[in-house]
């Protein structure tokens, strides 16, 4: 990385989770509160952000250009240095990271945010799918989810039991999270008796439907210490994507975040925030990203207390660098994920120092 | 701190038609990409990264359609990034794709951009629904005539001026063999005499709704280097720029947005460039109403507002001219919306390595590509040439 600016998380701000927002469609309103918030503690002005960049998605709010509206919830005059990303914002991070990296911007401000209750989002999700062969079909996001931790359990990953202790344990997490959307604790005993969802999917091992918006503040080395007491550097961002072919992949595995997190470098990891609606898919990322069993996951209570849809996984690097910001963990590690069943992910480790 | 060199190593693009029912979208990407890492002798090993941008979803029906195209267009195992910045996202791909390079995180980035308007309807999709705005359902052509109107009240420019560029524009377009439309013959009094679609843009004053692709591959400086030393000559990029303001406030200049000013200014300063009507050798500017031409090259600071469409009526656009502008035929000639600003900016690229065919203006050094979108608030801009920047930034 020598000749570049190192990187680090300096603020983060989300709006609540909730199961529906009021306001338009596409949920833009959130983001002025957060905007306001964020702003106001790392103390830096609006004209002052070098770079904005968002996420979002226009099939969630069932509109094209959903994201235009979001640039008047910045206030964009005099005119800014902008662009948007299709898809969760930590993609949008990765773009203004490439910004101040080569020396473009010296801050830059990114957002995401998704309004799931404007539709369907299991039958919207399907969207997603191979549109000659797959999407006719009407696969919804759930059923899939279920296919896949099927595979896992036939193949022996992991079992019903394990995927039941995995959402006990982000629901007690969630309780303590002023911006979860599921804040009540759940008993662990008799989940198993609860009925299926999709089988071999429970209630409890499905994220609820969110809205919600997420802001974060990126800064240059030079500046990062000015605008945070204790930054989270960025040591490693790095992400890749798989087959979209779902016959053709192996459903146990997600080759694409391992070698993400291997290029990113995973050594000394303490906290792990993972994008994983569903309890069999943080199992699976469990093992492919190759944490050590006294690595914390999730302990926002993750997405199974709230996963708002395109800002989600900026939600998990805000999360992560919140603990090093507050000085509760050293070193962090945060996923992201776009697409069915963990197909494209983003890994961004980072320490304090 | 200095970003890295970059330059543009290969170019490639479909045959633009208004229906390819023969390819699928996957089909369509490949073709273009194909032909670039062709052009710039590059194999899939030697990619590192992608970049796919293309205008809203909904002119597919696909949500998100990198996803699905991933193994296509070579994606798989690597990185890949989706960009969505409306009609400028074609620029912004590049300009994102070029930031990769940049910022030394790689050293070949694959750039494609897309639409398939045959597999939805864009004028459907481009008519936002209420609550988000009025009902006029006009597309975009009803939405750009006020400012269009705006521009000719305020310049006191003659009503043939539209019907110029559009001439000229399809006429340049008869000499790329990709073009969508091939119109040799072409007259003024042709383009004047066809329907008024939205006053006082005329059918023929209209960009086509078309199927097509674009890629290009970005190289860094030792990339650049090598190719240059195996006689293939790069598209050094000088500087590239991206700026956004809000579809309505108060004041706002809808006929020469400030955000498009702001941008050409940052643009001409990262580049070295003090007089660019001097210094700019070609220009491929995002026009997709004829009259856009002389708005932007006020916009863009090549004359001063109001001078435009005179610049248009002296004949200094055409090729052979002071500054051609849009030697491809341009927007006007072929429109797959989300890959335009892409064509705009790898056809500027192609000027200065030579290699624009029929439509080559000689001797062209230094070129413009740009691109705007959403209610002319968005803006991506590049500027190639052909020779290595000497002292960077």
């Amino acid at each position: 990385m020598s000749g570049f600016p190192e990187v680090a998380v300096v603020g983060f701000g989300q709006s609540p989770q909730v199961r529906e927002t009021t306001g338009t469609t596409n949920g833009v309103e959130m983001l002025v509160p957060v905007f306001q918030r964020l702003l106001a503690d790392t103390g830096l002005s609006r004209r002052e952000v070098g770079f904005w960049c968002s996420g979002s998605s226009d099939y969630l709010a069932g509109r094209a250009f959903s994201f235009v509206t979001a640039v008047d919830a910045i206030g964009a005059l005099p005119p800014i240095a902008e662009s948007h990303v299709e898809g969760d914002a930590a993609w949008a991070l990765y773009e203004a990271w490439l910004k101040i990296r080569m020396g473009e911007a010296d801050t830059a401000l990114v957002y995401g945010f998704g309004k799931s209750s404007a539709g369907d989002l299991r039958r919207v999700l399907a969207l997603q799918l191979d549109p000659y062969l797959v999407a006719p079909l009407w696969p919804d996001s759930v059923s899939i989810a279920a296919l896949q931790a099927r595979v896992g359990i036939e193949a022996g990953l992991w079992s019903e039991k394990e995927m039941a202790e995995v959402a006990a344990r982000s629901r007690a997490d969630g309780a303590t999270n002023p911006h979860a959307q599921l804040r009540e604790p759940l008993d662990p005993a008799g989940l198993l008796d609860t009925p299926y969802l999709a089988d071999p999917l429970r209630a409890h091992d499905c994220a609820p439907i969110t809205d919600g918006a997420a802001a974060i503040v990126l800064a240059a080395g030079h500046r990062a210490a000015e605008l945070c007491e204790r930054p989270a550097w960025i040591t490693g961002l790095e992400h890749r994507v798989d087959s979209p072919v779902l016959g053709a992949r192996d459903l146990g595995r997600a080759p694409s975040a391992g070698a993400a997190a291997a290029a990113a470098g995973t050594d000394g990891v303490q906290v792990a925030e993972l994008a994983t609606p569903f309890t069999s898919q943080e199992l699976l990322l469990r093992r492919e990203l190759g944490l050590a069993d006294d690595v914390a996951v999730n302990p926002s209570g993750g997405p199974l207390c709230g996963n708002p849809m395109f800002a989600g996984g900026l939600v998990r690097i805000g999360e992560a660098a919140a603990r090093v910001m507050s000085g509760q963990a050293g070193k962090v590690l945060a996923h992201a994920s776009n697409g069915p069943l963990l197909q494209q992910n983003l890994i961004c480790v980072m320490e304090g120092r | 701190m200095a970003a890295a060199l970059a330059a543009v190593l290969g170019t490639g693009q479909t045959k633009h038609t208004s229906k390819r029912t023969d390819v699928s979208m996957a089909g369509l990407c490949r073709e273009a990409i194909d032909r670039a890492l062709a052009d710039a002798q590059v194999g899939w090993d030697e990619v590192d990264a992608v970049v796919l941008g293309k205008a809203p979803d909904l002119f597919e029906g696909v949500m998100m359609p990198e996803l699905v195209l991933a193994d296509a267009i070579g994606a798989t195992g690597k990185p890949l990034l989706r960009v969505h910045t409306a009609g400028s996202v074609g620029g912004s791909t590049g300009v994102v794709a070029a930031s990769l390079v940049q910022a030394g995180v790689h050293r070949r980035v694959l750039a494609v951009a897309f639409e398939k308007q045959s597999e939805s309807n864009a004028m459907w999709a481009l008519s936002i629904a209420v609550p988000f705005s009025m009902p006029v359902n006009a597309g975009a052509g009803g939405y750009f005539a006020p400012h269009v109107r705006s521009y000719i009240r305020r310049s006191g420019a003659p009503d043939h001026i539209g019907a110029m560029v559009a001439v000229k524009d399809r006429r340049n377009g008869a000499r790329n063999p990709y073009a969508h439309l091939h119109q040799p013959d072409i007259t003024l009094e042709s383009v004047l005499s066809s329907t008024m679609l939205w006053d006082p843009i005329r059918y023929d004053e209209t960009c086509p709704s078309s199927d097509g692709a674009c890629a290009v591959l970005i190289g860094d400086e030792a990339a650049a280097d090598a190719a240059l030393a195996d006689g293939r000559q790069p598209a050094w990029i000088r500087g590239t720029v991206m700026r956004t303001e809000p579809t309505v406030a108060v004041g706002r200049n809808h006929a020469n947005p400030q955000a498009g000013r702001d941008a050409a200014a940052a643009l001409w300063a990262k580049a070295g460039i003090t007089d660019p009507l001097a210094e700019i050798d070609v220009a491929e500017i995002y026009v997709p109403f004829s009259w856009f031409e002389p708005m932007w090259l006020e916009n863009l600071g090549f004359v001063p507002a109001g001078e435009g469409w005179k610049l248009t009526e002296s004949g200094g656009t055409e090729l052979g001219g002071r500054l051609p502008v849009n030697p491809s035929g341009g927007v006007l000639s072929s429109n797959p919306i989300g890959a335009s600003g892409l064509l705009r900016f790898a056809e500027a690229a192609m000027q200065v390595m030579g290699r624009a065919g029929d439509h080559q203006v000689s001797d062209a050094r230094t070129a413009l590509g740009h691109a705007y979108g959403g209610g002319s608030q968005f803006f991506a801009m590049w500027v190639v040439g052909s020779e290595k920047p000497g002292v960077r930034r």
